[in-house]
């Protein structure tokens, strides 16, 4: 048969394709698609192994909602955990136990998605740090600038979320603390914190309302978000570094198939291999040992995930500040625990318009700087970062004390010296390591890329300069 | 997508020839066996690492062998799609135009006078439209209401313990504690009887050194009983229990973030990020020897907020 003068279909496979393509069309879209052009670097893979997390995120938490039971309500253990037998505990940290010890597979399943978790938020935060140092937030991809901050923000929710749910002595701890920062919100504070509690701490409603969070709300945002970042970067085409003819207005790379399709697959089963060896060798958040939340007790060296280390240090580190006035006050967590992230987030979403304000480079690019190109940016990025560095190591001095046998109050102080001399130094470090490299790469040519631009690039520190004579008037 | 119908600008050849199999190798007939080796080892190995994992859940299941076998078969099909795109796959580089991301001049133009043409209808009937605009705006604030019935107004439940003037203290099993069950230097975390379960009933009660010099708060000389002087367990600073006494420095200590509260000086905070002492409930013995609380806490309980005081004076 050859119907409207196409070519017949012999194999059965084929034929299937045939049935599809007639309903759908297929072919025309599925042929750009195959050929569509993926650039080659290992630092593209990092928002990837996010994605493959995501999707291990999503299989295993599955497989742990139909074993979980949301609930406070008082149950005794009587599970196969002996030294928690006859212990009075809730549903939800019971059902914990059980699928950890009595669900055949259910351990594996447990700590692969704690991992992969950590993983998660991990590989968002180092492909942000990607995609700050080599620009490729600049126009025309802002808005996906935005979506990605708004994917950090809610993975490091729902780690948090998540971690809650099983009602341990650990993350009871750290609802409380959530619940106090939520409370010290000026003006909305105590309405927030009861409505999302159902009045006050802890009562009975939070549990089944995280796990909501948890498995629903947010992990549907999440899904909704990740399709509009990936849609963007279908419709910009992903960003190259210079070299290989790489230019604003082409892509270079492999196509997607069959080369780029095989080696982003094999990513995938990797990034599961690595979460399924740690779930089952590198136990995670055994609960059973913290034991059930009890809110009159706390452990000493109470740390949370990783991802929290730098709001519980910000918490530690703050001096003893408050505001009071006219019978209203403004607590010291507000400082620490909504400020700072409030600032962080802030200046992270706005980023590529400060940016582009600085530089006035308001050009589409779709050529990467090499981070050495623009030593200011690269400068401020690892300052930024070491200053969070610090904030996550203070989160526990506690421990820190302890190791080193030192007085909490020494760990202390030096933490809040090391707060704002480290990324001053690591900041100047930078810049000049990234000048020296730029004077070992020889005279920079004119490329597309843009790196003569003036703005954030070597050019930079002339824009400061100006300043300087001023302060450097002697005193008469 | 029409700038992907050009794409390819580099010459390659079509998946499917011997583009990569060696000179000399077979041509046609036999299959191409060159490299294959490895990554057909690790298909095997993530074949072994399936059925593994099948034997071992099949067997009652192992979470360390479990992992292992699971890695295996994903690691191994992983590594044998990579070695096959890498060995056998055509490399890159390929080459594609961009395309432009804004519309052309044209483009926006047609675009905003098929948009218009239907805005025209909206504009014509203004009181339709405003209408609209208003019952959505009303729409919008009534389903907005429901988020009231998450949870209850704001109040004294806030900052109130259940503490009440001649309720018994009593211990974590609920038995009521007399003045004589503390030695020097000892501690005991304890409730109002009846109400173990309110986060804001806990209680430290700490029998003091009478070597060294207690100064209560103006007002709160008679609080104490035997040298037993009780503060609330909720921390100040986020609300973690205050539960570790360092009898040596008689300072009360929060794990969470290190508040320190010295216990001989009205339990005001002396180190970490806490502002405000810990509130003190004033002691009593009853009839029968027991210990009583004389009446409810001297300060709201908890972490601080934006109308904690205001709370706090409603009730008093």
């Amino acid at each position: 048969m050859n119907e409207g003068g196409r070519p017949s279909a012999r194999t059965r496979a084929g034929r299937l394709a045939r049935w599809v393509d007639d309903r759908v069309g297929v072919a025309r879209a599925g042929r750009s698609t195959l050929q569509k052009v993926f650039p080659n670097h290992w630092s593209f893979l990092l928002g990837e192994i996010a994605l493959y997390s995501f999707v291990v995120l999503v299989i295993t938490g599955v497989f742990l909602t139909f074993f979980f039971k949301a609930s406070a309500e008082p149950v005794t253990y009587e599970g196969s955990y002996e030294p928690l037998q006859g212990v009075e505990v809730s549903q939800a940290y019971k059902s914990t136990l059980d699928l950890s010890f009595d669900v055949r597979a259910g351990l594996v399943m447990r700590q692969m998605h704690h991992w992969a978790a950590l993983v998660f938020v991990a590989a968002i935060v180092v492909h942000l740090a990607r995609v700050f140092f080599t620009g490729a937030f600049r126009r025309p991809r802002e808005l996906n600038w935005v979506i990605g901050i708004t994917l950090l923000l809610l993975g490091i929710v729902n780690g948090f979320a998540g971690y809650s749910l099983p009602d341990d002595q650990l993350s009871g701890t750290g609802v409380r603390i959530a619940y106090s920062v939520l409370l010290s919100v000026p003006f909305i504070g105590p309405w927030a914190a009861s409505l999302l509690f159902g009045g006050g701490f802890p009562g009975e409603d939070i549990i089944p309302r995280l796990f909501a969070i948890h498995i629903l709300i947010v992990p549907v945002i999440i899904t909704g978000l990740l399709v509009l970042h990936l849609g963007l970067l279908v419709r910009h085409k992903h960003t190259h570094f210079p070299g290989k003819g790489a230019r604003d207005d082409n892509v270079v790379g492999e196509r997607l198939w069959p080369t780029y399709a095989f080696k982003a697959g094999g990513l995938f089963f990797l990034v599961g291999a690595v979460l399924a060896a740690l779930g089952g060798l590198a136990q995670i958040n055994p609960v059973w040992m913290w034991g059930p939340y009890q809110t009159q007790n706390v452990s000493s060296a109470s740390q949370p995930d990783w991802y929290m280390g730098w709001l519980e240090g910000a918490l530690r580190l703050m001096p003893n500040w408050e505001w009071r006035g006219w019978g209203y006050q403004i607590p010291n967590p507000f400082w620490a625990a909504v400020l700072l992230p409030g600032v962080t987030f802030t200046l992270l979403y706005l980023w590529p318009w400060i940016e582009a304000r600085v530089t006035g480079d308001r050009r589409e690019h779709h050529v990467l700087d090499r981070p050495r190109d623009r030593p200011v940016r690269t400068a401020l990025g690892t300052a930024t970062l070491s200053f969070y560095t610090v904030l996550g190591f203070a989160g526990s001095n506690d421990v820190l004390a302890i190791a080193f046998d030192l007085s909490l109050n020494a760990v202390l102080v030096a933490f809040r010296v090391l707060l704002f001399t480290v990324p001053p130094v690591v900041g100047v470090v930078t810049y000049r390591v990234c000048k020296e490299l730029q004077r070992r790469d020889g005279p920079v040519e004119p490329a597309a890329s843009g790196s003569s631009e003036p703005g954030l690039g070597p050019e930079a520190p002339a824009r400061v300069a100006p300043a300087d004579p001023v302060r450097a008037e002697p005193v008469s | 997508m029409a700038e992907a119908h050009d794409a390819g600008g580099a010459p390659r050849s079509e998946p499917g020839t011997d583009d990569v199999a060696p000179a000399g190798a077979p041509m046609a007939g036999g299959p191409r066996r060159h490299g294959e080796r490895l990554p057909a080892a690790f298909f095997v190995l993530s074949i072994v690492g399936g059925l593994g994992l099948a034997v071992v859940y099949w067997e009652g299941g192992q979470p360390q062998l479990e992992g292992v076998f699971l890695a295996l078969a994903l690691g191994g099909f992983g590594v044998a799609m990579v070695l096959w795109a890498k060995r056998f796959m055509p490399e890159g580089p390929d080459v594609e135009p961009r395309g432009r991301m804004g519309s052309t001049p044209a483009e926006i133009e047609a675009f905003t006078a098929d948009f218009e043409s239907g805005e025209y209808e909206l504009e014509r009937r203004s009181l339709l439209t405003k209408l609209m605009l208003g019952a959505g705006a009303a729409l919008g604030l009534a389903v907005l209401f429901p988020i009231r019935s998450l949870g209850p107004r704001p109040g004294e439940w806030m900052v109130r313990s259940p503490f009440r003037r001649g309720m018994r203290l009593v211990d974590e099993t609920g038995k009521p504690v007399r003045p004589g069950d503390l030695r020097v230097d000892g501690v005991l975390t304890v409730f109002p009887e009846g109400d173990l379960a309110d986060e804001y009933a806990q209680t430290m009660l700490i029998k003091l050194d009478p070597g060294r010099t207690f100064t209560p708060r103006p007002g709160r000389e008679g609080w104490t009983v035997d040298g037993l002087v009780a503060y609330s367990k909720v921390c100040t600073h986020v609300g973690c229990p205050v539960g570790l006494y360092e009898a040596r420095f008689g300072q009360l200590l929060c794990p969470c973030h290190q508040s320190t509260f010295d216990v001989y000086q009205g339990a005001k905070p002396v180190f970490g990020p806490a502002t405000t002492s810990l509130p003190q409930l004033p002691l009593g013995v009853d009839d029968e020897g027991y210990l009583i609380a004389e009446g409810g806490f001297s300060d709201p309980i908890g972490p601080g907020f934006w109308n904690q005081d205001r709370q706090w004076e409603r009730g008093s």
